[in-house]
């Protein structure tokens, strides 16, 4: 395999791991965010400056950096959270260009807007991989369970939710929490790949990126959301000889599939049941 | 020693409308009482106001002696308190026995992180929780609809999923808001002979709301009428038929020639 081919699928489970979390929280909890990449930011940065001034090995820094992700979206998410209604799409927005101001103007922890260079590039394809496959099992798990269900009630209608018994604030928190972790995780994934980053990497039009590919995916639809992904990381690649241009397409991607499946590539179906089905009404 | 379920003087303004006012009555355990009254006397404000929806301006929702005005919904709910809703709240696009289950599982847990990881108690649980939401279904005889989406269901048996799914919840005491409305006859009747029957077999103390006389007079033993927001009579069928100021809600002011 050549280190181009690598280099793709080693960002392509980045992406897929932070639009995983953002799936969470917009495809199965409902609420959208529009600052995610903050997350990434805040893992990326953590787990830099543990491995580089601390000597922390990548691996425990990488966890702690999904760490700080959580603890600062669960601080967001309480006053936010707790309102129905699109309070925290709104927060997320002030919260992704706060932090990425913080990242830029605290020059003495995050050395400004000219980026942290010299990463150690502990993010081999192994790795990254490892780290996809480990996490995506834990999502498909988390979501074929008792929470997973919690989150779709909140989403459906929180009214029933909370006759039902869930507390709909607390369920909304843990959810954040949880995407946060994922989308810091990515964050720190994508540092180790670069070996450099830099505040303007975290902005609105990656959090805006992360969401679009969910609802593109299909909201609700955890294979949707990496399939999704996969599309959208390829495409963007691939026609990365006709430079700009290439946006062009993203685009157009994007524009096609919404006009012709609103409800995304995968509507709310996953891939395994799906297939299943479809045997399944071939034989009957 | 108090009641089982009690409403002390229970009131609640919208604005300059006073939606329920000084509202009393009480309901033994295992009794099936009914609540009518004409369109808008505040028969959905008072669910709401006991499970939580609204907060009472003032008077208490007696629970087994403890007042449910200052909880949240939710808390309603495992205090052994389920409802269901007059415009029908299933989650249209999950499927019938998935709506059953997102209840069921209250009672059936594991934690998180058996969740997470798929081991430990969530095998068991998952599958338990899958049982008794079946067992449930075949109750109200949907069994065969399991794996259908709930949002493509006939309306009728929306509302039979509604009460399964609040009987997944275990509750004591059960409220049925409207459960036959836009019902033809035979639905209703099908309907009565569901709510006898979970009366009797789960040992439920039941309160249903109707506007339709002839319904709520077939079931219940114990009527509450409202109308603008206040009780007007209280009784047994017999009484309540008889009562003068019912007659004026429902057929209008006699004119004295």
């Amino acid at each position: 395999m050549s280190g181009y081919t690598e280099g793709i699928i080693t960002l392509l489970c980045i992406n897929a791991i932070a639009a995983m979390g953002v799936s969470l929280l917009t495809g199965f909890t409902g609420i959208f965010s529009l600052g995610h990449a903050a997350y990434m930011a805040l893992g990326a940065y953590t787990t830099a400056i543990l491995t580089i001034q601390h000597g922390i090995h990548w691996f425990p820094a990488i966890l702690l950096g999904g760490g700080v992700a959580v603890i600062v979206a669960y601080l967001i998410g309480i006053p936010t959270l707790r309102l129905m209604g699109d309070y925290y799409s709104i927060a997320s927005i002030g919260l992704g260009e706060a932090i990425r101001l913080i990242l830029e103007n605290w020059q003495s922890v995050t050395r400004g807007a000219r980026g942290y260079p010299g990463i150690d590039p502990y993010t081999t394809l192994p790795v990254a991989l490892g780290f996809f496959l480990v996490l995506a099992l834990c999502m498909f798990n988390i979501i074929n369970s008792r929470f997973g269900r919690a989150c779709k009630a909140c989403r459906d209608d929180y009214i029933a939710a909370s006759i039902l018994g869930f507390n709909t604030a607390r369920i909304r928190i843990y959810s954040l929490a949880i995407s946060a972790f994922y989308c810091g995780v990515a964050g720190a994934l994508l540092g180790g790949f670069l070996s450099f980053i830099q505040p303007v990497m975290f902005d609105m039009m990656k959090s805006t990126e992360l969401t679009s590919v969910v609802v593109f995916g299909g909201l609700g639809s955890l294979s949707g959301t990496i399939l999704g992904t996969a599309v959208i990381t390829l495409v963007t690649e691939l026609f990365r000889p006709i430079s700009q241009y290439r946006m062009l397409i993203y685009g157009a991607v994007l524009v096609v599939v919404m006009v012709l499946r609103p409800e995304g590539i995968m509507g709310n179906r996953e891939f395994i049941p799906w297939i299943r089905s479809l045997v399944g009404r071939k034989k009957s | 020693m108090s009641a089982f379920f009690e409403l002390v003087h229970l009131t609640k303004n919208f604005g300059g409308v006073q939606a329920v006012s000084d509202l009393s009555f009480a309901m033994e355990k295992g009794e099936l009482a009914g609540l009518m009254g004409p369109n808008g006397a505040g028969k959905t404000t008072v669910f709401n106001l006991i499970t939580g929806v609204y907060d009472p301006d003032s008077g208490q929702a007696l629970f087994k002696g403890e007042d449910l005005g200052p909880l949240k919904t939710y808390q309603v709910t495992a205090k052994g308190v389920a409802r269901t809703f007059q415009n029908l709240r299933l989650f249209q696009r999950s499927t019938v026995v998935e709506n059953v289950m997102t209840a069921a599982q209250q009672h059936i847990p594991y934690g998180f992180v058996e969740g997470l990881t798929h081991l430990g108690r969530w095998r068991s649980g998952e599958r338990a929780i899958r049982a008794k939401s079946m067992e449930l279904l075949d109750r109200v005889g949907l069994a065969d609809r399991a794996n259908q989406a709930a949002g493509t269901l006939p309306y009728g048996h929306q509302r039979r999923l509604e009460i399964a799914r609040a009987l997944a919840l275990e509750p004591e005491l059960l409220l049925l808001d409207e459960p036959a409305a836009g019902m033809n006859a035979e639905e209703v009747n099908s309907l009565n002979a569901l709510i006898r029957n979970i009366h009797q077999d789960f040992g439920l103390t039941i309160l249903v709301i109707e506007h339709h006389m002839d319904l709520i007079m077939e079931i219940c033993k114990h009527i509450i009428c409202m109308n603008f927001g206040a009780k007007i009579a209280e009784g047994t069928p017999e009484d309540i038929q008889a009562h003068p100021e019912v007659l004026k809600a429902y057929l209008g002011e006699e004119e004295t020639a």
